[in-house]
């Protein structure tokens, strides 16, 4: 029987056939047609579609924890969200999130993903000890840094194209509370942010929120956050280490398309940044709040209306991202394509297989389905190109191939590897399809 | 001493969603079922969460006579004992093969009564214990889409009121669960309704809770309730006619 996915963006809408399992043994019998693993369909894009997926959320359970050295290993459909409550309460913490505790370990490593660390951390696959495949030869490979390490690096960002991810061992990081020290600086404009950036590469959390419609003076102006795990006396002992696992709000319906405008979302930016009366604002806040701001607000995808909207993530490297930011931001601001939520970033050192992330910023935004959005995006990623940058494969639904072959410097050599895992193509993807990865 | 719970039928979706309450809820398992593979997944799982005592055993609802061994040689005499195995099966099948049909039959209905037999026994000696079968809102009545999953499911609902009736008297409380659709491999490839669908989460909790205030027959989403009065209350002649 097929049903109707689509990942968390709603688009596209793919109709599949969807099958899941307990045991490798299980899986391996299941495995008939050519399909794609699907975890908690928080990607933004077709990454995770296909018209036979592999559902992994039932397989989460969790194995091993070491709770002397911070090691943890559990099977790859286990969702961030339990794993925090099960290890927060001990001291421990993700060693990388992204900015939703709503996704599965297999997941993160498949997107190997980046979080408010990354110039400090790296992204999630820096942490991993090892981690077993179900390649496409039917075999099931142990893989790390130092065995396997082709399957190893093609998994780790691979999009599930080797196979389907069974176990991961990864490496946590010790905490002594499971608060936030917090700090929110008001940046006036793009060169401002960008030096703020600079000025606080000691900080182990930083990102910016930033307004992609105001122009002239204010043109990129910016809420810096930083943060840094707080010490065991700024919190209350009672408070120390707590999960948290209540959300507060549900989206109950797809708004009608009409509610988003160029002038809510302007309302919405200027009030984003007017809460911030002060310049700097210090606080100690709960990890949940830090991290997860949208995670309270269960099915906010649905502000977007029943067309969906699309993610649009790049990075370019440090040496034109200023430029290149100024040019992208300008465009955005001409076409007056605004976005709730501009989340910006700079990276450090990255130069891995299949990775998205570089030395360099990264800009997020939200945009909805509209006319024209598509051509917009593809002058985009032009500029991106032309910038030397490139675009994250997890929240892309759209990108031609052309750009994907031009801007990941590895892809003819990740296209040899999963050949290698998986040569007679047991895997495939939308995405695989639309970037020829599989052929 | 902490509680114990036996649950059979233990590598089930539903299951793992009971298991993880009880285990939250600072009770020893006894884990069963037919594939060790899983049960050790399982019972890793619930070590690493909860600090749980779990110990796995392996059983098969079908094999009866193996049935009071296993009871009595188990690690821990249980204080709760949830039958959950079942088999929900291809209807269309059984209709037209014995070995399918009977497979249907003896997994709900007689593999359940042969074990549960030898619990009550123990329970009724005992003068204390619960016990929880998972029967289905498929035994209430009749369908032509699933009537041999049903009558078993009702001949359970039978023998759980009957158990119920027998036990009361000597303190052992016997509990009925008609879950309605979970969202379980059971039915992976069901287009089910949303609101009257539930996690196994939600089972789990549920559950528990009724366990502790020791309710006779529950529906895990109240939702049910009004919907089975409705098809219960459906005169034949109309239902007979229905594609159901």
């Amino acid at each position: 029987m097929k049903k109707n996915i689509s990942n968390w963006n709603n688009y596209p809408v793919v109709e599949a056939k969807e099958i899941s399992f307990d045991t490798p043994k299980e899986l391996a019998l299941k495995l008939t047609h050519s399909s794609i693993p699907h975890g908690n369909g928080r990607c933004y894009g077709d990454a995770s579609l296909y018209s036979d997926v592999v559902n992994t959320l039932r397989y989460d359970k969790v194995l091993a924890f070491d709770d002397t050295h911070g090691i943890i290993t559990c099977q790859s459909g286990v969702l961030l969200s339990d794993l925090l409550q099960i290890i927060v309460p001990r001291g421990w913490f993700l060693p990388v999130t992204p900015g939703t505790k709503f996704i599965t370990v297999g997941g993160a490593v498949a997107s190997d993903v980046h979080g408010k660390n990354h110039h400090v951390d790296g992204s999630f696959s820096n942490h991993i000890v090892s981690m077993s495949v179900l390649t496409g030869t039917g075999e099931t490979l142990v893989c790390s840094k130092t065995q396997n390490s082709d399957l190893f690096w093609a998994t780790c960002g691979g999009m599930g194209l080797t196979g389907i991810i069974l176990d991961v061992k990864f490496r946590l990081k010790h905490i002594h509370s499971s608060h936030i020290r917090q700090k929110q600086i008001k940046a006036e404009n793009l060169d401002h942010v960008m030096e703020l950036f600079n000025q606080n590469t000691e900080s182990t959390y930083s990102v910016a929120w930033i307004d992609c419609l105001k122009s002239g003076k204010s043109f990129g102006r910016s809420i810096l956050m930083l943060g840094e795990h707080a010490g065991t006396d700024e919190t209350p002992s009672e408070k120390k280490l707590l999960a948290k696992e209540k959300s507060l709000l549900t989206v109950p319906f797809h708004f009608p398309s009409f509610v988003l405008n160029g002038f809510s979302v302007k309302v919405f930016n200027a009030l984003f940044y007017a809460k911030n009366y002060k310049k700097e604002m210090d606080s100690v806040v709960h990890y949940d709040g830090f991290f997860y701001p949208l995670d309270s607000i269960l099915e906010w995808n649905k502000i977007y209306g029943k067309k969906g909207f699309v993610q649009y993530q790049f990075v370019l490297p440090l040496e034109t991202s200023r430029e290149g930011l100024k040019n992208i931001l300008t465009r955005i601001n001409k076409m007056g394509m605004g976005s709730f939520l501009a989340v910006l970033k700079l990276f450090g050192h990255q130069d891995d297989l299949i990775s998205f992330p570089m030395k360099g910023y990264t800009l997020a935004l939200d945009f909805p389905i509209r006319e024209g959005l598509f051509k917009f995006l593809d002058e985009l990623d032009q500029v991106v190109a032309d910038f030397g940058g490139r675009i994250y494969l997890s929240k892309d639904a759209r990108m031609k191939k052309e750009i994907f072959w031009k801007t990941y410097p590895h892809a003819a050599e990740f296209q040899q590897i999963i050949k290698k895992y998986d040569p007679d193509n047991r895997f495939n993807s939308n995405l695989s399809q639309r970037l020829m990865l599989k052929v | 001493m902490e509680e114990n719970v036996l649950i059979l039928g233990a590598a089930s979706d539903m299951a793992v969603g009971i298991a993880r309450k009880f285990a939250a809820e600072g009770f020893s398992l006894t884990l069963a079922g037919r594939s060790m593979d899983r049960l050790k997944a399982i019972e890793a799982d619930l070590k690493v969460r909860h600090n749980s005592n779990v110990s796995s055993v392996l059983f098969d609802a079908l094999d009866f006579a193996s049935h009071y061994n296993f009871y009595h040689s188990l690690p821990e005499k249980p204080d709760v004992v949830i039958s959950v195995f079942g088999l929900l099966g291809d209807q269309e099948e059984a209709q037209a093969d014995w070995k399918a049909c009977q497979e249907i039959l003896f997994s709900n209905y007689v593999g359940a009564v042969s074990i549960l037999n030898v619990v009550a026994n123990d329970f009724e000696k005992r003068k204390k214990g619960t016990i929880v079968g998972i029967s289905s809102v498929a035994g209430e009545r009749g369908r032509q889409s699933n009537y041999l999953y049903g009558s078993a499911k009702a001949g359970f609902t039978s023998y759980l009121s009957g158990l119920r009736n027998r036990l009361h008297k000597h303190g052992v409380h016997v509990m009925t669960v008609k879950p309605g659709f979970v969202k379980t491999r059971m039915i992976e490839n069901l287009k089910t309704p949303g609101p009257l669908t539930a996690t196994p989460k939600q089972v789990g909790e549920k559950i528990f809770k009724a366990v502790r205030s020791k309710a006779d027959s529950i529906y895990v989403l109240p939702i049910w309730s009004p919907v089975m009065m409705v098809i219960r209350n459906i005169p034949e002649g109309i239902f007979k006619k229905l594609k159901l």
